[in-house]
C-alpha cells in the first residue's frame, strides 16, 4: 500500500508560537484517517501545510508521492479539500459557485462533462434540488454541504476534510458519514481532522491524536480498541460472583464487576454454573475517549496558567 | 483563471453600481450646463467644459476630465483593493489556491481584471457622455456633415472627426495606464491586508499625498516621480500637434510604478502563509 500523505518532523512556528511541532503523519491509500485534537492544537495549520497554503518552518511533506510545497500543484488536482470552513461568493448561487471553483483550476473535460460533474457533486451531498438562490441565503448546513460538493467536483483520490460536519444536524452528520464511507469503499482515501471524538470514532479506521502541536499517538483504531484482558459483568448477585471468582475481580461498582479474564463465554458458563445470574457480559475495550485522555494533557484552548 | 475572473467581474453588482455612478456625474454636469448655459470661462473648471456648449462631441473628453481626479481613482482603488483581500476575507482565496490556481497566475488574472474594469468604466463614461453631450448640445454642425473644421482643439486649430476619435483612443489608453498604475498599488496593499477597504483607503492616502506634494513647490525635486503628476497629460492628446513630452514621461512613471508594485505584490503573495 502506498502512502498518500507522509510528513516527517514537520514543524511550523508563527513567531514564538509553535503551532505544529515535529509531526510525522502517515496516511495510507484507502485509509479513513481521523486527525483528532482539541481546538487550537494545530490541526488546521497542518491541513494548510499539506495543501501548500502555509509553508513549513522545517520538516518534510509528501503528498501522493510528491514533495510539498514544491510540487503541490501537480497533486492538488487529485485532492478535494475542505479547509476550516466552506467559502463561497455570497451573491451567487451554489451552482455558479461550483462552476467557478471548477473552472478556476486546470481545465479538464468538455462543457457537458463539467456540468455533469457539478450536478453529480451536488446530488452526492444532498443539494441536487437547489435553485438559483444566492449562497447568502443558505443555512450553515447547506453551506457545509456546498463546501463538500466543491471538494468532490473533481472526483478526488484523496479527501482532506477539516471539521466537515460543522453546522450539520444529526441527520446531516449521519448522511455525510455514510457518503464518506461510500466514497471510501469506492477507493477514496479520507483524511478527516476533527475535535469531535464521536465523529472520528464512527467514521475512521486509523487515528492520529495531536496535542499542543505534537502528534502524541498514531495507530489503527482496531489496535487501540483491542480487548484489555478484562471482562465486564453485570449481575444480580455481585457478592456471590466476587466470592466465586476470588481475587480476579479488579473492580466493583454496585452490580457491575470488572474481572480479569480473556473469554467472556467461559466466564459466563462458570458464573451461571455456580448459580450466579448474569444480566450482561462482554470484553472490556478502551474507548477512544479513554485513549485520548490517556495521551493528552488539558485542552489547549484552556488558559489556566500553571501547568506547562 | 482569467476567464473566471472576468466572469465574476461581470456578475458583481458592485461593479455595475460603480459604472453607473461614474456615468452619472458627467450627466448631471451636462444637464446643469444645458439648462443654465453658464459654462466655466476657458481655462477654468474641468478641461473642455467651456467648449462643450458649442460641440457635444467634445463632451466625452470633458466627462473624462470630470471623473479622472477623484471618482475614477476611488473606484479603481476600491475594486483593486478588494481583489485579493476580498477573496481572503470571504475565504475563497484558499479554495482558489488549492484548486489549484498558481499564486502568480492568480495575481496576473487580478491585474487583468483591474485593467478590464478600468477600460469598461472609461468606455461607459465615454459612450454615455457622447450620447448625453450629443443629445443636449448637438454635435458641431461641421462634424455632423463630415466637413473638417467642426471641432476645435485646445490649441485653436480644427480637428476632423477621425482625428478626434484617434485622439480620444489615445487619451483613453493613457488614462487606462494611469489607472492601472493606481490599481497595482491597491493590488499590492490588497495582498498585505485582508481588509479590502483598508487597501483602498491606503491607496487613496498615497494618491492624496502625491497630489499634495505636486502642488508644493518645496517638493519640486520629487514631483516628476509622483504617481499623479502626469495624470492630466492625456489632455495633451487634444493639442495640435499632440504634445508628447509629458505623455511619454507619464507612461514611463506609470510603467515603473506598475513593475515595482506588481513585483512587490507578487513577492508578498507567493511567499506568505495563507491563513485566512
Amino acid at each position: 500500500m502506498t502512502d498518500l500523505i507522509r510528513t516527517t518532523a514537520l514543524t511550523k512556528r508563527f513567531g514564538s508560537t509553535v503551532a505544529v511541532n515535529d509531526v510525522g503523519v502517515t496516511v495510507r491509500e484507502g485509509d479513513r484517517y481521523g486527525f483528532l485534537g482539541p481546538n487550537g492544537s494545530g490541526k488546521t495549520t497542518l491541513v494548510r501545510m499539506l495543501l501548500g497554503l502555509v509553508y513549513p518552518t522545517s520538516g518534510e511533506i509528501e503528498l501522493l508521492g510528491q514533495p510539498v510545497p514544491r510540487r503541490v500543484r501537480d497533486v492538488l488536482p487529485s485532492i478535494g479539500a475542505l479547509v476550516e470552513s466552506p467559502a463561497a461568493i455570497p451573491h451567487l448561487s451554489g451552482r455558479t459557485n461550483l462552476s467557478i471553483v471548477d473552472a478556476a483550476g486546470p481545465r479538464t473535460g468538455g462543457r457537458r462533462d463539467r456540468r455533469d460533474r457539478i450536478e453529480e457533486a451536488l446530488r452526492l451531498v444532498g443539494l441536487g434540488g437547489i435553485d438559483g438562490r444566492p449562497v447568502r441565503a443558505y443555512s450553515l448546513g447547506m453551506r457545509q454541504r456546498l463546501g463538500l460538493a466543491a471538494a468532490l467536483v473533481r472526483r478526488p483520490r484523496l479527501l482532506i476534510l477539516d471539521e466537515p460536519t460543522n453546522g450539520l444536524d444529526p441527520r446531516g452528520i449521519l448522511e455525510i458519514r455514510q457518503l464518506l464511507l461510500t466514497l471510501n469503499r469506492a477507493g477514496t482515501t479520507v483524511f478527516l481532522s476533527s475535535h469531535l471524538l464521536s465523529e472520528v470514532d464512527e467514521l475512521c479506521d486509523r487515528v492520529g491524536i495531536v496535542d499542543q502541536g505534537r502528534l502524541v499517538l498514531q495507530d489503527d483504531l482496531a489496535a487501540l480498541r483491542a480487548p484489555t484482558g478484562r471482562v465486564v459483568v453485570d449481575t444480580q448477585d455481585p457478592a456471590d460472583a466476587v466470592a466465586l471468582l476470588d481475587g480476579r475481580v479488579e473492580f466493583r461498582d454496585g452490580a457491575t464487576l470488572v474481572v480479569r479474564a480473556d473469554d467472556p463465554a467461559e466466564l459466563n458458563a462458570k458464573l451461571v454454573g455456580a448459580g450466579v445470574r448474569v444480566r450482561e457480559i462482554g470484553v472490556q475495550r478502551r474507548t477512544l475517549e479513554q485513549v485520548v485522555l490517556d495521551v493528552t494533557g488539558h485542552g489547549s484552548d484552556r488558559m489556566d496558567g500553571g501547568v506547562a | 483563471m482569467i476567464r473566471v475572473e472576468l466572469r465574476t467581474l461581470f456578475l458583481r453588482p458592485r461593479m455595475w453600481v460603480s459604472v453607473l455612478l461614474l456615468c452619472l456625474l458627467p450627466a448631471i454636469v451636462a444637464v446643469f450646463l444645458a439648462t443654465t448655459h453658464i459654462t466655466p470661462p476657458p481655462g477654468h473648471g474641468a478641461a473642455f467644459l467651456s467648449a462643450v456648449e458649442n460641440d457635444g462631441s467634445l463632451f466625452p473628453a470633458a466627462a473624462l476630465a470630470l471623473v479622472l481626479p477623484i471618482f475614477l481613482p476611488v473606484a479603481v482603488a476600491m475594486f483593486a483593493g478588494d481583489a485579493v483581500a476580498g477573496e481572503a476575507a470571504h475565504g475563497t482565496l484558499r479554495y482558489l489556491l488549492i484548486r489549484p490556481v498558481g499564486r502568480t497566475r492568480l495575481l496576473v488574472a487580478k491585474l487583468l481584471a483591474i485593467a478590464v474594469f478600468v477600460l469598461l468604466v472609461i468606455l461607459f463614461v465615454v459612450v454615455t457622455s457622447f450620447l448625453v453631450g450629443g443629445g443636449l448640445f448637438g454635435f458641431g454642425q461641421a462634424a455632423a456633415v463630415g466637413q473638417p473644421g467642426g471641432v476645435t482643439s485646445l490649441s485653436g486649430t480644427t480637428l476632423t472627426p477621425l482625428d478626434l476619435v484617434a485622439r480620444l483612443v489615445g487619451a483613453i489608453g493613457y488614462i487606462l495606464v494611469c489607472m492601472v498604475g493606481v490599481g497595482v498599488i491597491a493590488l499590492f496593499l490588497s495582498t498585505v491586508t485582508v481588509s479590502g477597504l483598508g487597501a483602498a483607503l491606503g491607496t487613496l492616502a498615497v494618491l492624496i499625498t502625491s497630489e499634495v506634494l505636486t502642488t508644493l513647490d518645496a517638493a519640486n525635486r520629487i514631483k516628476p516621480y509622483l504617481p499623479t503628476n502626469y495624470w492630466l497629460s492625456w489632455i495633451d492628446f487634444f493639442r495640435a500637434p499632440i504634445f508628447w513630452v509629458n505623455i511619454d514621461k507619464g507612461l514611463i512613471v506609470q510603467g515603473v510604478y506598475l513593475v515595482v508594485f506588481f513585483g512587490a505584490a507578487w513577492a508578498n503573495l507567493t511567499s506568505k502563509d495563507v491563513t485566512s
